[in-house]
């Protein structure tokens, strides 16, 4: 079960959660994704919110129905490419955006960021 | 499809004013909350549902049928208090529930017990109060009622245990009914709801989806209800 932030609704947070396993691999191209029950039951939300999960994933394109049978993850990896470019983008502008509001400047945010990476290469090497 | 409506709904206790003048309307489909602080009238609007009491106005309807003998065939609820024999065994007491109403799913009951990991051959007086809990709610659930009224269902609970009853909430829910939940413990049903009403002082103070609750006030229903409730 995952801890629901407090201020999006949370279809939305669902689908970010799909969405990331999609950019992570976890989901494939043409995987059938799990019924909306399961869905509500491994989440414990209503079912309504899952139904709502599934209508946003297939206006974006990201998911498709077949009638009877289940939902899909679309296939191609042009869907995955374009997942991968606006999550990584949605979660860098969040990063700048609260260390701009920490005061720090372009160049501070660039090299902060090099440094948390030089560290985590470091760490790897030590363990 | 409009499974309850309420429309006017006033209720006073001789000169102590418990609702006043009340509107709600609860679809078909939908798990509906009634969220208020202790004393704001849950309880009261929920008797009035059963047909426990009367109402001094106003007009309640389940389904288009004025609240009466006819609907309790409709209405499945569980109440906030303890109502089981301790005599009986579990399976002695879903058996009295059957008697009582036509609409009771054996099998779904059966499921939902497993569910709840109790068996049918323990004395009701040998459970825990986690455990009660769980029985009534399984009995109640096991109804394949058009609407059903859900007092406190995680009062007195253990946290893995309210996960167990949030679960069995939603697996045994259908499109063809609606749930109506009151609750103090915003935080743990919240997940579980499309639409949230707030009750103060006997008023219906602030009434929307979660979802528009959620992104229009960025705010958790937990936070306003903090806000709605603090002064």
């Amino acid at each position: 079960m995952i801890k629901f932030n407090e201020n999006t609704p949370i279809y939305l947070q669902i689908v970010e959660k799909i969405k990331a396993d999609i950019v992570a691999g976890k989901l494939k191209g043409g995987d059938k994704l799990p019924s909306v029950r399961e869905i509500a039951e491994s989440f414990k939300v209503n079912p309504n919110t899952v139904q709502r999960v599934f209508m946003e994933l297939e206006r974006e394109g990201v998911a498709y129905p077949q009638r009877g049978i289940g939902t899909f993850i679309t296939e191609g990896e042009e869907v995955v490419e374009k997942l991968k470019s606006t999550q990584a983008g949605k979660f860098t502008k969040r990063y700048v955006d609260e260390m701009r509001e920490l005061g720090m400047g372009s160049d501070e945010i660039v090299q902060c960021i090099k440094r948390i990476l030089e560290e985590d290469k470091n760490d790897d090497i030590k363990s | 499809m409009m499974i309850l409506r309420a429309e006017k709904v006033s209720k006073r206790y001789f000169n102590k004013v418990a609702l006043s003048d009340l509107d709600i309307s609860l679809e078909q489909g939908k798990v509906v909350g009634l969220l208020g602080p202790n004393g704001s009238g849950k309880t009261t609007f929920l008797k009035l549902i059963n047909g426990f009491i009367r109402p001094s106005s106003g007009k309640i309807t389940v389904c288009d049928i004025d609240i009466g003998y006819r609907t309790k065939d409709l209405v499945s609820f569980l109440p906030d208090s303890e109502y089981l024999y301790d005599w009986m065994t579990i399976r002695e007491a879903a058996d009295t529930y059957a008697k009582f109403f036509k609409d009771y799913n054996k099998v779904r009951f059966n499921e939902l017990l497993d569910f709840m990991q109790l068996t049918a051959d323990i004395k009701v007086k040998s459970l825990s109060k986690g455990m009660k809990e769980k029985l009534a709610l399984a009995l109640t659930l096991s109804r394949d009622a058009r609407l059903i009224v859900l007092d406190e269902p995680l009062n007195g609970v253990d946290p893995v245990a309210r996960e167990q009853i949030l679960g069995a909430i939603v697996r045994s829910f259908s499109q063809d009914s609606t749930i109506l939940i009151t609750s103090h413990l915003i935080n743990e049903v919240e997940s579980i709801l499309d639409e949230a009403y707030f009750l103060k002082e006997g008023r219906i103070v602030l009434h929307d989806t979660t979802d528009n609750l959620r992104s229009e006030r960025n705010k958790s229903l937990d936070e306003l209800y903090r806000e709605v409730f603090a002064c």
